[in-house]
C-alpha cells in the first residue's frame, strides 16, 4: 500500500527557524547569518563592524565552530559584546536548534543585532535555514575569482556578498569581471560590498547597510 | 556534505508517516532530488542500512527519482535545462538574469507499507 507524504526533508528544521524567526522578530532584533570559506575574515568583520557601529548598537554573537574551541567568541568578549560558542560536534554546519539554544543563551532584551558566524564552509550552511534575516557570504580575493561557479547554491540564497581583502588584489590573480559574471548569473542584482578588513576600506558602507536594516527592524 | 542529518531526517519521516497509516513494516521509500540539491544517494543509502536497524523502516528500498534543473530567462521568458557543463547566459537572449525553475527539489514523495 502507497502513502502519499511529500514532506521537505529539512522540514523539521524548517519549522524551528520559523520559531527563531519569531522570538527575534518579537524583540525586534535583526539578525544576519554569516557564512564563509575557512580562513576569509568571518571573525574580522565581525570585530571591524564591532568597532565601526561604535558602540551606537549592542550586537549578540553565535560563534560556530566544529572543533570545542573558544578561540573566535573569546575575541568579541574581548571587543565587549556578548558571544556564545556553539560546537557543532564536527557537523559541517550550524542548524535552526543550535540556533535557538544559543539565543536563550544570549541576553536578547537588550540586543539590536544578532550576528551568527556559521562553520568555515561553501556547501552544507546553504541548505540550513537558521530563522536569522538576511543570508550574507564573504568571498575573499585568495581563494579565487571561480568560487561562485563551483559553489553555486550558497550564491543564490545570498542577501548580501561582501567580497574581502580586496587590499591583495595588486598582488594575485583574481579576475573581478568573470568573478561578478558568475554572481549574477546566480543572483542578479546582488547588494554587494567590496571591503578590505586590513585597511578598513569599504567597512563605511556595509556599516550603513546594516544600520539602515536594524532600524528597519526596530522600527517595525 | 550533511548526508547523515539528511538520512536521519527520511527515517523520522517515513516512520512518523508509517505509523499514522497503521503499517507493520515500510518496504519502499521514494525520494525526489533536483539536480540543484547537492545529496549523495550512495552515502543516504550507506547511513540508511546502518540507521534504520531495529526500526519499522528496516529492510526498506530507497528510491531517488532525479530532476533535472530548468532555468527561466528574466528578460525574454526563455527555458532551458541546466546542463553539466554548469553556468552559463541565456542561450536565446544572452542575458544573465536567470531563475531556477525546476532542480531545487527535496522531499520526500511516498512510503510503501505493508499493514
Amino acid at each position: 500500500m502507497r502513502v502519499q507524504v511529500v514532506e521537505k526533508i529539512l522540514n523539521a528544521n524548517d519549522q524551528v527557524a520559523g520559531l527563531n524567526r519569531v522570538k527575534l522578530d518579537e524583540k525586534r532584533i535583526f539578525s544576519i547569518n554569516l557564512m564563509a570559506s575557512p580562513g576569509s575574515g568571518k571573525t574580522s568583520l565581525i570585530l571591524q563592524t564591532i568597532q565601526g557601529l561604535n558602540a551606537r548598537m549592542q550586537i549578540g554573537v553565535i560563534e560556530g565552530d566544529t572543533a570545542p574551541v573558544t578561540i573566535d567568541a573569546d575575541k568579541i568578549l574581548a571587543a565587549g559584546m556578548p558571544a556564545v560558542q556553539v560546537n557543532t560536534g564536527g557537523e559541517c554546519h550550524l542548524d535552526a536548534v543550535m540556533i535557538d539554544h544559543a539565543l536563550n543563551a544570549l541576553p536578547l532584551g537588550n540586543l539590536d543585532l544578532v550576528i551568527v558566524e556559521n562553520v568555515g564552509n561553501l556547501i552544507c550552511p546553504a541548505a540550513f535555514n537558521l530563522g536569522t534575516h538576511a543570508n550574507v557570504l564573504i568571498a575573499s580575493v585568495p581563494e579565487g575569482d571561480d568560487k561562485p561557479y563551483k559553489y553555486p547554491n550558497i550564491y543564490r540564497g545570498l542577501d548580501v556578498l561582501i567580497i574581502n581583502k580586496i587590499d591583495l588584489l595588486p598582488y594575485v590573480s583574481f579576475d573581478m569581471e568573470y568573478f561578478q559574471q558568475g554572481v549574477e548569473l546566480l543572483n542578479p542584482g546582488l547588494v554587494t560590498f567590496p571591503i578590505s578588513c586590513k585597511t578598513g576600506e569599504g567597512i563605511e558602507k556595509w556599516i550603513d547597510w546594516l544600520q539602515l536594516r536594524v532600524n528597519q527592524q526596530k522600527a517595525g | 556534505m550533511h548526508e547523515m542529518v539528511v538520512t536521519e531526517n527520511i527515517l523520522n519521516i517515513a516512520t512518523r508517516h508509517a505509523l499514522h497509516a497503521g503499517a507493520k513494516r515500510v518496504t519502499d521509500i521514494h525520494i525526489t532530488i533536483g539536480q540543484l540539491s547537492s545529496i549523495v544517494d550512495d552515502s543516504v543509502q550507506f547511513y540508511w542500512d546502518m540507521i534504520s536497524e531495529n526500526t519499522i523502516c528496516q529492510g526498506a528500498t530507497l528510491h531517488f527519482s532525479r530532476i533535472p534543473a530548468t532555468m527561466v530567462c528574466l528578460e525574454c521568458g526563455n527555458e532551458y535545462k541546466l546542463n553539466e557543463d554548469g553556468l552559463r547566459p541565456c542561450p536565446s537572449c544572452s542575458s544573465f538574469h536567470l531563475k531556477p525553475k525546476t532542480g531545487e527539489e527535496f522531499f520526500l514523495d511516498s512510503i510503501e507499507i505493508v499493514k
